[in-house]
């Protein structure tokens, strides 16, 4: 997991060594400073000698200058390298998300995703950028500050040994019951911000069934949760600092006392005793930058665990090694084929599949909800793999295709339509990067899609908001249609993408369909059978089993689901056209 | 410290003045023993500071000079007993330290808890208007971040600005105390630091706020791609995808980079500047010293140099607390904003309760369900209840509603819907037909005309009890984080177990539940991210049915269910609200046609409104829609 975070750092390797080095120099000037200022008392101050004092204090301020140029470089280089690393991880997990296959993105949530790409980076950030500074800070801090005891006086020195043996000892055992505690935490947070992200949603069910008073006592309860799990790690975070601050007032009493008897017995000067309080002081500061930075560590392990799973999953869908990098013609075959989402799910979600459709062929699907009418069309384009069997495309078992050259060739317009924050034209080079304003215009009135655009203010270069929401429900599906066309595919498949269109524009997308791209394959979902009807054969799905596959004449015959869902609808011309002008 | 560019706090005194009186109203004793902490360890510390100067200057100097005078054993005892006081000193000091520091997780945590609940319930108290006039995102950030700043502010900002102004006053004090002219040389080397430390801190918020501003623009984007990942995939975009995050990207980098930099220089520069001032007061001292001036002593520029180090560190704390302080006002100014809004009246006083007959045919009162209800009218100035039965009658008498003030979306309805009616609402997108479902059960309040329910102004029935009378299905199917059984049981908290499964059987769910992995017990995440969207509105329809209400709203409750199914669906819902009024909006002609009154709307008016046969045989729109003919051409 860290192998996977720190293998990003990458290009910024260099400066995230230097920004350690300039913290060494920098502790070593400050350390430097004591020392002088020893001097300056002892030699200067005691000796009467001003021109000592002058000197002296020159070259601290020198040290202190320099101290002052590490100090900025540091600064600057652990920003940059923090904030490298976050471009870096987060470009790692951009990249990886998009080799993802369905079934990875259904594995993680778009929530989750999108918390990992922002959130959790920006921990890992700030936690990188920390222990670039203090990491070695505060251990050089204070081995340089022990040093120069030990330069000063051995046997006072040994002093501090005892002291930090004890407080390692101390935070280690800290360190491992707080993390427990704060790792749950952590995760009651989560459930606290989705309780209220799900009643920010869904305010209007709330409201309508008078569960206000229910859901303040489900929040109040989690509220409790965080606070007494926090209280828990807070009372054990409390102690470190009081029992360090204990630990370094002994060590300075002691310092004091025994450097009280050296002095009177002449093997210790006062200067020298100054330098060994301002060292105790310093390491101190230095225990106390350790604690912080483990606390940091603690908190960002979450974080770069979920950044690693990003990184680190594998496309569950790959390219073979020889590709096939055209597809001959529109003719699907399902052999055999079996398929669950889930491996080793006890009820596959289609089962004993078996078509055979022909190149340029229109093909209607129709079936209750959950009969796995999607999930067919979906093995097409190989937005999942069959877990049995195989399916063929031009001949061509899909795997053996670039995936890329397949689903150019297989056109999809999904159920779940999502359009992009840009012009209308923008959206619609989706399908073909290249097109020309003119091919966009041709390809919307294929989609009956032109004559909204054209009402629209700024027409075609109408800018779409996010998630498409000033266009209705109809409006988008028809868009994302003649994106679909733009492709120019040898299979279009329509998955229930005209529910919100209305009957007479259905028909007339299905005609514009027929004349204008009859060689193209069409697998077409939809509810009502008018969509369908005409289509040259029409399967019937049933709990993932296909029940028919014919003609509409000939189901209407010998299919029974078909005749209900048939009689479910007629007399009624399906359903109403409510959009259209009187 | 003037004049730098933040994210913008309204009036930071004010706000400052209400976390305080927020945190002081539970807490005020807690954070009077804080002070109190706060102020003993400041004083303990500075007593153990100045003791280095008492260890020279009256033990180890005296002691010296005797040894040189000839004494061979110099007595320790005086300095045992002074290092006894001061150690004294110190245990007080931690103690000190460790109750604030414990007090400080209560009021802290408490306050957060506090903070949270109070948020929350206020929330839910809100109308609906608020939820549709606010981006949810920015609602959501109230809780994620806004808290946490605020948190990090109360449990660590605030003591520390208290400590630091403490210290700093009782140094100054000692200082002065120690030496006049070195605390002068000292306080205008702390004018260099505040003012260097201002201008870093004015470069580091200007970049920290073009580093907000990319950060926003690639969530927008990593928001946007990863729900649109499918279509991404399915159209190979992939490519144009990775060009544009990765521009985002580098320029998130750059202002990071400066952003972070610039508050990590802060402390580094302070602190050297600290450190000459040490070299000068040292140099100034030392020269002091060696003159005696005004009784000068080594031992008093040992203790003043101490106090100095001192001096400059929270000097260099509170500088560096400044950005968080700031991003803290401004979270808690969204907080408050939160907090302030209005939240939905209820001048209701009519109840809705259970009900049945006695032997004489009068309405009692229970607790039971008993599938009957009344109305509970409670007189005040009689002191008398009165009750009167659920009918089910709903009219509206020339209403209309906007919700903005000046953009009407309803005009003049005029709807009387009969105990038992099955009422449906027609129309294009936006003819106004959610919007009068919106009324009914007061989500927003009407401009002008009244809405009665059984005759009664629906603004004088508790609001509570409205919307209990009504049940509702939305278009927009919200499914809750549990199991399929809790969020059937939402309808009805106390439905036994064999409650749900009637209701699951009646909304034709059952049979699709029992095939999820764990059957009724199958969690649900995301709201219900794992069903498809056919499957989630059955769930909906199996929630409103087990709530059993005596009226009933359906918004294109049965849009994603195939016709087979809704079939079903409908014969259960028929027998379910068999002689209950119920609104209906479908574009499903099959849905709709067996209704007691059709209502057409065009933008907010009603055009036509009758049986089916009636309107049909009128041959207007509703003809038109039904047939595809033109009007014209019917007889």
């Amino acid at each position: 997991m860290v192998k996977t975070i720190l293998s990003q750092v990458k290009e910024f390797r260099r400066i995230s060594i230097l920004t350690p080095v300039c913290m060494i120099g920098e502790v070593i000037c400050e350390m430097i400073i004591p020392v002088l200022m020893g001097k300056i008392v002892d030699n200067g101050v005691m000796a009467g000698n001003v021109s000592f004092i002058m000197r002296t204090g020159a070259v601290m301020i020198c040290v202190a200058l320099l101290g002052l140029t590490f100090g900025i470089m540091g600064g600057f280089f652990a920003a940059r390298a923090g904030a490298g690393l976050a471009r870096n991880l987060r470009k790692a997990m951009h990249d990886n998300i998009q080799t993802f296959s369905f079934s990875n993105i259904d594995h993680f949530s778009t929530s989750s995703l999108v918390t990992r790409l922002t959130t959790d980076v920006t921990n890992i950030q700030n936690a990188y950028m920390m222990m670039l500074r203090m990491a070695m800070r505060a251990p050089s801090t204070m081995i340089v500050a022990m040093v120069m005891s030990f330069i000063i006086s051995p046997r006072l020195a040994s002093i501090y040994f005892i002291a930090v043996a004890f407080l390692a000892l101390f935070m280690f055992f800290m360190m491992r019951t707080t993390t427990k505690y704060f790792k749950q935490v952590f995760e009651r947070y989560d459930a606290l911000n989705e309780s209220v992200q799900e009643n920010v949603s869904a305010i209007r069910v709330v409201k309508a069934y008078v569960r206000e008073d229910y859901e303040n006592n489900k929040f109040r309860k989690a509220a409790e949760n965080i606070y007494e799990m926090f209280i828990r790690a807070e009372m054990r975070v409390v102690s470190i600092s009081p029992v360090m601050m204990g630990v370094v007032y002994a060590c300075i009493l002691t310092i004091s006392w025994f450097g009280a008897n050296m002095i009177v017995s002449d093997t210790l000067t006062t200067g020298n005793l100054m330098s060994l309080l301002t060292y105790c002081m310093n390491i101190l500061m230095s225990l106390m930058m350790l604690s912080m930075v483990f606390i940091m560590i603690t908190m960002s392990e979450a974080s770069a665990r979920r950044i690693s799973e990003v990184i680190n999953e594998k496309s569950s869908l790959t390219n073979p090694e020889n590709p096939v990098m055209e597809v001959p013609d529109g003719s699907i075959r399902f052999e055999d084929v079996d398929f669950s989402y889930r491996p080793g799910s006890a009820e596959p979600v289609l089962k004993d599949i078996d078509l055979d459709i022909h190149s340029g062929e229109s093909i209607g699907i129709i079936g209750g909800t959950g009969s796995a009418k999607s999930s067919l069309v979906n093995l097409v384009s190989r937005l999942y793999d069959v877990t049995q069997g195989r399916v063929l495309v031009g001949g061509h078992d899909v795997r053996e295709y670039d995936m890329d050259v397949l689903r150019r060739q297989v056109s999809v317009v999904l159920q779940k339509n999502v359009l992009f924050s840009g012009t209308i034209y923008d959206n619609l080079r989706w399908g073909d990067e290249n097109a020309t304003e003119e091919e966009c215009r041709h390809a919307c009135e294929l989609a009956c899609a032109d004559e909204f655009i054209e009402k629209m203010p700024e027409g075609y270069n109408t800018y779409i908001e996010q998630g498409g929401t000033n266009v209705s429900g109809g409006q988008k599906q028809r868009l994302s249609i003649a994106r679909a066309l733009l492709r120019k595919p040898k299979i279009l498949i329509l998955d229930d993408s005209t529910s919100a269109v209305d009957t007479a524009t259905d028909a007339k997308i299905r005609r514009a369909f027929r004349e204008e791209i009859p060689d193209t394959t069409r697998l077409i979902i939809a509810q009502r059978i008018s969509s369908v009807q005409e289509c040259d054969r029409i399967i019937v799905m049933d709990n993932g089993r296909i029940s028919g596959f014919d003609t509409h004449e000939e189901l209407l015959r010998t299919n029974q689901i078909y005749r209900e869902v048939y009689e479910s609808q007629t007399g009624m011309g399906a359903d109403a056209d409510f959009d259209k002008p009187a | 410290m003037r004049g730098r560019p933040r994210p913008k706090v309204e009036n930071p005194w004010k706000i400052l003045r209400r976390i305080l009186s927020y945190v002081f109203r539970f807490y005020g004793f807690h954070m009077a023993a804080v002070a109190v902490c706060i102020v003993v360890s400041v004083l303990a510390n500075v007593q153990g500071t100045m003791f280095t100067r008492t260890l020279i200057d009256s033990y180890i100097t005296p002691m010296v000079e005797r040894v040189k005078a000839g004494e061979v054993n110099p007595d320790f005892s005086p300095l045992l007993h002074a290092m006894m006081r001061v150690a004294c000193f110190y245990v007080i000091g931690i103690a000190a330290a460790y109750t604030q520091a414990r007090t400080m997780a209560f009021v802290t945590q408490g306050t957060m808890k506090r903070l949270r609940i109070e948020l929350f319930e206020h929330m839910e108290s809100l109308p609906i208007k608020y939820f549709d006039t606010h981006a949810h995102g920015d609602i959501m950030s109230v809780y994620t971040n806004d808290i946490d700043t605020l948190r990090q502010m109360v449990s660590q900002s605030m003591p520390q600005l208290l400590n630091s102004l403490i210290t700093v006053t009782s140094i100054l004090a000692m200082m002065l105390v120690l030496s006049i002219p070195l605390t002068v040389v000292s306080l205008m080397m702390v004018g260099v630091m505040l003012f260097s430390s201002g201008k870093v801190t004015s470069m580091s918020g200007r970049n920290f706020i073009a580093q907000q501003r990319n950060l926003g623009k690639l969530n927008g984007f990593i928001e946007e791609t990863m729900t649109g990942e499918k279509v991404v995939k399915v159209f190979c975009h992939e490519q144009q995808a990775i060009r544009e995050f990765d521009q985002l990207n580098e320029e998130l980098y750059q202002s990071a980079a400066k952003a972070n930099g610039f508050a990590n220089i802060i402390g580094p520069v302070n602190g050297q500047l600290g450190n000459t001032n040490y070299v000068i007061c040292a140099i100034v001292g030392g020269i002091l010293a060696i003159n005696s001036y005004a009784g000068f002593t080594v031992g008093a520029l040992a203790s003043f140099l101490t106090l100095n180090r001192g001096f400059s560190m929270p000097i260099n704390q509170v500088s560096m607390q400044f950005n968080s302080i700031i991003m803290a006002l401004a979270g808690a100014e969204r907080i408050f904003k939160l907090m302030d809004a209005e939240p939905e009246t209820d001048d209701g006083y009519v109840m809705l309760v259970n009900c049945e007959r006695d032997a004489d045919g009068e309405i009692v009162e229970t607790d039971r369900h008993t599938g009957q209800w009344a109305w509970k009218h409670y007189h005040k100035a009689e002191d008398t209840t009165t009750y009167q039965a659920l009918e089910g009658d709903i009219t509206f008498n020339g209403v209309d509603f906007g919700y903005r003030d000046d953009k009407m979306v309803l005009h003049d309805i005029w709807i009387h819907a009969k105990p038992g009616m099955k009422i449906a609402l027609v129309g294009s997108t936006g003819a106004g037909k959610t919007t009068i479902t919106n009324l009914i059960n007061r989500f927003y309040d009407i401009q002008d005309g009244k809405i009665r329910f059984d005759n009664i102004n629906v603004n004088k029935i508790k609001k509570g009890d409205l919307r209990r009378s009504l049940g509702i299905v939305l278009q927009d199917t919200h499914l809750f984080s549990g199991t399929v059984r809790e969020n059937i049981r939402y309808g009805k908290l106390d439905a036994t177990d064999a409650e749900v499964v009637r209701a699951a059987r009646l909304a034709n769910a059952d049979g699709f539940i029992r095939r999820l992995p764990q059957g009724y017990d199958t969690m649900l995440t995301g709201d219900g991210a794992n069903l498809s969207q056919g499957q989630r509105q059955l769930l909906a329809i199996a929630r409103a049915a087990i709530a059993d209400p005596p009226a009933l709203i359906l918004d294109e409750a049965t849009s994603s269910i195939d016709t087979r199914t809704e079939k079903i669906v409908q014969a259960g819902m028929d027998s379910l609200m068999k002689d209950r009024t119920t609104f209906v909006i479908a574009h499903r002609l099959s849905t709709i046609r067996n209704s007691d009154l059709i209502i057409v709307l065009e933008q907010g008016r009603i055009v036509e409104q009758g049986t089916h046969q009636e309107l049909i045989d009128l041959g207007q729109r509703y003809y038109q829609l039904y047939t595809g003919k033109k009007p014209e051409l019917a007889g």
